[in-house]
């Protein structure tokens, strides 16, 4: 199943989903179709101007130019999404995506999807961890269940 | 190679970092951006004490944290913050002030949309690189010599000839073709001096049409108009030597720079709102059928009181002047709310913005509406405001002053 995960560029969630055998829908691969195309010049993360307009579907134009970008790109990816996972509070190190209001607005848009979603929040402690880690492979296997 | 810092945040994502670059390498500098790594991110947003939600943000104070901390290599900074974003523009403002009390930085703040583009970044990054790489220049407080400057605005050209620190000749008319009204000008300008173009040691152009006319008769110095208003300004007032603030409301946009020893070290400038322009006073007096001259007197004698107009859009602002007139209002009632109405705008939409020092040096054509200077005073809590003579042509006199430093003789 495709899985999205929030924060949408964390390694660590991504690297479970797969685990678990299903694919995980995060940033890093929309990012990489934008560097290696060859048409667009527009570094360090090769948004377009187009891309803020296209993120109108997800945001209204008084909306801060910086979350359509985002959105642009995170918007399609909870779109295509069958079930996710949602990790609130976590630090930069684990996925950082900046802007405070596009994260309360992906997870408002994940939420209202009406997908199976797990919701954590990050762990502070050793036991923690082991429990988010359970809940997490939980959840996966459940889905496959689920799906047959 | 004049470095420029970037403390942003939504760049990235809105299309706009590489105009940014742009604006930059157009004139010579570059930008680069300050090292923050992760364990300094929270150590730098605790010390500065605004936990920011949007941990873009949060980057922001990381970076300016470091530049103050003295671990990046700066020679100015550029802040930036999408328009719209409340977060955004509470930390790009705090920011500013906390490097400027901590460094001798220039600093500009902008917010951006998508749909920025690298000219209209080109004449703070033009500034911000003059400020940094002519220093000795801007520094400059005698002009010597013959020479001309000329100020070429979206409204109106001005021209000023200079003799060993003195004016001797001006041209002041509307802008037209840039070219020509440049010619007629000079001419004005040199009328009953005995001297002609080929006379004359250099000339210094700026304002809008400063490419323009530069390239054509190949001057010395082209110069975006913010240091040389704020060198013109410092000089014309006397006040070289200290703080001063200088305040040039304009046909198109408005300008706010603060100077110490004659140079800027922070600006600010407007330019989406008619209603905070001299435009404004322009239709204000056509509506009340006097010479633009006449209004400053007239406001004068009025009472602001009497006549609320609007003071947020140059539309619905004439449409209550019309009303307050069919009403019985006065026209000096009137004139005077046009005044302090559009003082009102160019206070909440940059005065804020700024740390005013006194005095506050008043330039530009709207300079010599008395009315709007009385209005910015008040509005300042009765702050001391200085109106030089020959204050409309602070940008030609600030460009004969710099070039008389690049002539040879």
């Amino acid at each position: 199943m495709k899985i999205a995960v929030f924060p949408p560029n964390s390694l660590i969630l991504a690297d479970l989903v797969e685990r678990k055998g299903h694919e995980a829908l995060v940033l890093q691969k929309e990012i990489r179709k934008k560097v290696t195309d060859v048409e667009i010049d527009s570094p360090p993360l090769n948004i377009t101007e187009e891309e803020p307009i296209k993120g109108l579907k997800y945001a209204a134009i008084e909306v801060p130019s910086g979350v359509r970008g985002r959105m642009a790109i995170f918007g399609p990816l909870i779109d295509e999404a069958e079930a996710a996972i949602i990790m609130e509070d976590a630090p930069f190190g684990f996925g950082c995506i900046g802007c405070a209001r596009t994260n309360e607005l992906s997870m408002f848009c994940l939420r209202k999807r009406g997908i199976p979603t797990l919701e954590l929040k990050y762990p502070k402690s050793r036991e923690e961890t082991i429990e988010v880690v359970n809940k997490i492979n939980t959840f996966l296997d459940g889905l496959e269940e689920e799906n047959g | 190679m004049v470095k420029i810092a970037q403390i942003s945040c939504g760049t990235d994502y809105s299309g706009v970092q590489k105009e940014i670059e742009k604006a930059a390498a157009t004139f010579g500098s570059e930008i680069i951006i300050p090292e923050a790594d992760l364990d300094y991110i929270d150590e730098a947003y605790e010390k500065f004490g605004f936990n920011a939600a949007s941990s873009g943000i949060r980057l922001m104070i990381a970076r300016a944290m470091s530049i103050v901390e003295g671990k990046t290599d700066a020679d100015a900074v550029f802040i930036a913050t999408c328009f719209r974003c409340a977060e955004g523009a509470l930390v790009r403002n705090e920011l500013r002030r906390f490097i400027q009390q901590n460094t001798h930085l220039p600093v500009v703040t902008y917010s951006f949309t998508e749909r920025t583009k690298a000219d209209e970044l080109f004449i703070r990054m033009e500034a911000l690189s003059t400020i940094v790489a002519r220093k000795s220049l801007l520094a400059r407080e005698k002009q010597e010599g013959l020479t001309i400057g000329i100020d070429s605005g979206s409204t109106t050209t001005k021209v000023v000839l200079m003799e060993n620190n003195k004016i001797i000749g001006t041209g002041w008319l509307p802008t037209g073709d840039v070219i020509e009204t440049a010619n007629t000008g000079m001419d004005q300008a040199f009328e009953g001096t005995g001297y002609k173009l080929e006379d004359v040691d250099g000339v210094g152009v700026t304002g809008y049409g400063r490419l323009t006319i530069g390239h054509h008769m190949n001057a010395a110095l082209i110069q975006e108009e913010l240091s040389v208003n704020a060198k013109g300004a410092v000089f014309l007032a006397g006040h070289q030597r200290g703080e001063a603030t200088v305040l040039d409301i304009g046909g198109m946009d408005n300008k706010v720079i603060t100077v110490n020893d004659g140079i800027p070290d922070n600006f600010t400038m407007g330019g989406i709102c008619a209603g905070a322009s001299g435009r404004f006073l322009e239709m204000t007096a056509r509506r009340l059928g006097v010479d633009i001259t006449e209004l400053g007197p007239l406001a004068l004698k009025g009472n602001h009181m009497k006549a609320q107009l609007n003071s947020y859009c140059i539309v619905f602002g004439i449409q209550d002047l019309v009303t307050s007139l069919a009403a019985g209002g006065r026209k000096e009632d009137v004139a005077s709310a046009a005044c302090f109405s559009v003082a009102e705008q160019v206070y909440e939409q940059q005065l804020q913005e700024i740390d005013v020092r006194e005095p506050l040096i008043q330039v530009g054509g709207t300079s010599l509406i008395g009315g709007l200077v009385d209005a910015v005073s008040t509005i300042l809590g009765g702050i001391d405001v200085i109106v030089p003579e020959y204050s409309q042509y602070i940008g030609a006199v600030g460009a004969a002053l710099l070039v008389s430093g690049l002539t040879k003789k």
